[in-house]
């Protein structure tokens, strides 16, 4: 997309009433929590470096004014379209930092180990996952049966460094803002035992149940 | 040579496979046209709107493998907006009115939907083999179909296509019936599969002769899989992640030397590199070894993997393998003839990185390398020309410089030596893609000595419309170019409009061609469409202006004329 916008210096610097923040449609975030925040707007276009005028605009000048808080050549090039020539399975198997792996701890376990969250594409798949690593342990079960001694909860510290229970959230928000996991013995989460499963899991296996 | 019966005439065209040779063949006369059409079971079509399903028909009414391909290459990377065009469907309506026979249907970079695969699926008795190639617009729904339809299957292989997977249970579809596969390639859809289904699937067919699971079929479901199908000569593997001390592993392990007969493996999707001495039994015996969408597999486990591998003829990395890892190679796979580089972090520079070193080493080691695709942090003229000196073999050279317009890091000079060897060099080159920092100087060199070039992809090159003209008017054989972000203009593309006639396609996107430019174009030359496309404004005010500059145009010979499919932002001049 090229910026042809009109009045796009305007747009960039109203942007902050373009900020979209995380939640649930209709629930309102209260504050002091800037995880929640995506990119604002001037960081959403797929930036072209052609000007208004189809010129080639190399230095990227155009896009320090406009988009304030995006960093300097390095960003600009990362969003030259098409380039590198690679296809987007490939470009997407490796975002920039390569992959994104979290530590994941199992009260009991002697070893904490690792996965890459890229690798899933649902809570359903990333905690079968878990379960397979740690095979003696049932969590999938969790959302579905009350908890026994032997269940675990899986929990997960964010980017703002709580502890937070796994399946509230979009699992693609997820992905971005969880910083490693611990899958908490039942009978220490007892207590901490919600009334109401997370939103995002029950829908997903009921989902499943009838697809 | 009249007075051969046209059974033996038949007959002797049986043994004329090539596409090349049999067009040739049906030019000779009018009877060897006839006998050559009638007995023509493949058919290619490198661009599906240079001709319609009809005339396609007509001609080889007993057409039995078709080839098509869809969208400019320049889609692969995003350059080409979603719907510009490509679509299967009329294709396949067309092909079960006229051809009942079909058997064979492969497809790149075209729109499939899942309709159409459905009327696939139930139209033709004999279908045996379905190959999609970076195609959309179908979901896991449309394989259902296929799965449950095609009586007696043969291939199904899927390869980086972006399919809606909406986690049915498409692998269950198949009837307990069948067990006629030969090939099954899945490992692109990124969701779940039933994984007895799965192990059913296999067991029932001892044909299996190439295998590529994705990402959500375990470790686990891996060991029965080659328990059961101990034939296979190409395995992908999907999940490969387990503790390597426990009783499942060393089982894997076990069954995978026992599969002596795989030849190319590929996968590792999700791997625990600890578990890769499991494949050490098989590597002698490999001749083609895929790691490239294996991110989690770092240099020195790369490293240890490939000194295994003394047969391998062809090699897929990521650039984890480093220059060093390169060396190991180049040490290692003397047999080597087809190497691909990609990059793990396309967007910077990471420790992992190769550059002139690697490749350098690798054509010091690997005399045979005829192909190759290497993404790299940065090249020499040095480099390149010794390469060229060490391999002038090449058939395909595709260098990609990650950071566009870098010059010789050492001299800080273009590029144009360097690959100018290259062509000089590889008198053999088909196809060339060059990065860098290139003058115009470049363009001479190829339309002086690429003589063979049939296919050429040129990105943020050249000074001038002399650029151009170079390559155009040398390379006598040149079907296929496109062209982005380079400074050629009007003048270069009007010079020799006759030439565009004997190309299958042009492609120019972000040069300084004008709209007055290309309708020049498109008047002198009726066989071409000329399309220009713009996404940003509708259809009536994007012709206005001739002085305009075209953002993006594809051109290309066609025999029926601008396409009725054309979305708004495609403008056929």
């Amino acid at each position: 997309m090229v910026n042809h916008f009109p009045g796009f210096e305007t747009f960039a610097m109203d942007f902050k009433e373009t900020e979209l923040t995380l939640g649930p449609p209709g629930e309102f975030r209260v504050s002091g929590r800037k995880s929640g925040k995506k990119r604002g707007f001037p960081e959403m276009l797929d930036l072209n470096l052609s000007g208004p005028n189809g010129r080639r605009n190399d230095s990227g000048a155009q896009l320090e004014q406009e988009a304030s808080s995006s960093p300097k050549s390095p960003a600009a090039k990362e969003q030259l379209v098409g380039w590198p020539p690679l296809r987007a399975s490939r470009k997407n198997a490796m975002r920039s930092g390569g992959s994104n792996y979290v530590k994941v701890a199992v009260d009991g376990a002697p070893y904490l180990r690792k996965v890459d969250l890229q690798m899933y594409i649902s809570y359903e798949q990333l905690l079968k996952a878990l379960e397979d690593m740690f095979c003696y342990f049932t969590i999938r079960n969790y959302f579905m049966e009350p908890m026994n001694g032997y269940e675990y909860v899986p929990t997960y510290e964010d980017k703002d460094g709580d502890w937070m229970m796994v399946g509230d959230v979009p699992w693609k928000i997820f992905v971005e803002s969880c910083k490693r996991i611990r899958l908490m013995k039942g009978s220490e989460a007892a207590g901490l035992e919600p009334r109401t499963p997370p939103q995002n899991a029950v829908m997903e296996a009921a989902e499943e149940d009838s697809g | 040579m009249n007075y051969f019966p046209e059974e033996v005439l038949e007959h002797v065209f049986d043994f004329i496979t090539s596409h090349k040779d049999r067009n040739a063949v049906s030019l000779v006369c009018k009877t060897w046209y006839q006998v050559e059409r009638e007995s023509r079971y493949g058919v290619f079509i490198g661009n599906c709107y240079a001709i319609n399903p009809e005339r396609l028909i007509a001609r080889f009414p007993r057409v039995r493998s078709l080839t098509l391909k869809g969208k400019p290459h320049f889609a692969d990377f995003n350059l080409v907006p979603h719907d510009w065009g490509a679509f299967v469907d009329p294709w396949i309506k067309a092909l079960v009115k006229g051809c009942p026979d079909l058997e064979e249907l492969r497809l790149k970079r075209m729109v499939v939907s899942d309709d159409s695969l459905e009327l696939l699926s139930r139209s033709f008795v004999n279908f045996k083999s379905l190959v999609l190639v970076s195609c959309d617009g179908f979901s896991t729904d449309g394989l259902a179909a296929i799965a449950a339809n095609c009586r007696y299957l043969r291939e199904l292989d899927l390869q980086e296509n972006d399919v809606d997977d909406r986690r049915g249970h498409w692998i269950s579809c198949f009837p307990e019936t069948c067990t006629s596969l030969v090939s099954l390639n899945f490992a692109c859809l990124k969701g779940e599969i039933s994984l007895p289904a799965l192990e059913r699937l296999v067991a029932r067919n001892p044909n299996l002769r190439s295998l590529r699971l994705n990402h959500t079929v375990p470790f686990e479901t891996l060991k029965k899989i080659l328990t059961q199908a101990s034939k296979l000569v190409d395995l992908g593997t999907g999940c490969f992640v387990h503790h390597p001390k426990s009783e499942s592993y060393h089982k894997l392990k076990n069954a995978m030397s026992k599969c002596k007969s795989v030849r190319s493996l590929s996968g590792f999707l999700d791997v625990a590199p600890r578990c890769l001495p499991a494949v050490y039994p098989i590597c002698a015996n490999l001749t083609s070894l895929n790691l490239s969408y294996a991110p989690g597999i770092n240099g020195n486990e790369l490293i240890k993997l490939i000194r295994h591998c003394k047969n391998l003829r062809r090699l897929w990395t990521l650039d984890y393998i480093g220059d060093k890892g390169l060396g190991v190679v180049a040490a290692t796979c003397k047999e080597l003839e087809e190497l691909r580089v990609f990059p793990s972090d396309p967007f910077g520079p990471g420790n992992a990185a190769v550059t002139e070193e690697g490749l350098v080493a690798i054509s010091a080691g690997c005399r045979k390398l005829h192909s190759l695709l290497y993404f790299c942090q940065q090249m020499t003229n040095a480099g390149l020309i010794t390469v060229a000196k060490n391999c002038p073999n090449f058939i395909r050279f595709r260098l990609c410089i990650l950071d566009p317009k870098k010059p010789d890091p050492v001299t800080m000079q273009p590029l144009d030596e360097g690959f100018g060897a290259i062509v000089q060099s590889c008198k053999r080159l088909r196809r060339l893609s060059i990065s860098g920092m290139l003058s115009d100087q470049v363009f001479l060199y190829i339309g002086m000595y690429a003589e063979q070039l049939e296919m050429l992809s040129i990105a943020f090159a050249g000074d001038s419309d002399k650029g151009l003209l170079y390559v155009l008017n040398g390379c006598k054989k040149l079907r296929k170019l496109e062209i982005r972000d380079c400074p050629f203009g009007d003048m270069a593309l009007l010079m020799d409009v006759d030439k565009y006639e004997g190309m299958r396609s042009l492609w120019m996107s972000s040069c300084e061609l004008t709209l007055g430019g290309c309708k020049t174009l498109a008047r002198k030359m009726p066989m071409l469409n000329v399309e220009i496309i713009d996404e940003n404004s509708q259809r009536e005010s994007a012709l206005v202006d001739d002085r305009q500059r075209v953002e993006k145009m594809y051109l290309y010979r066609t025999l029926v004329g601008p396409r009725h499919d054309a979305p708004d932002f495609v403008s056929t001049l």
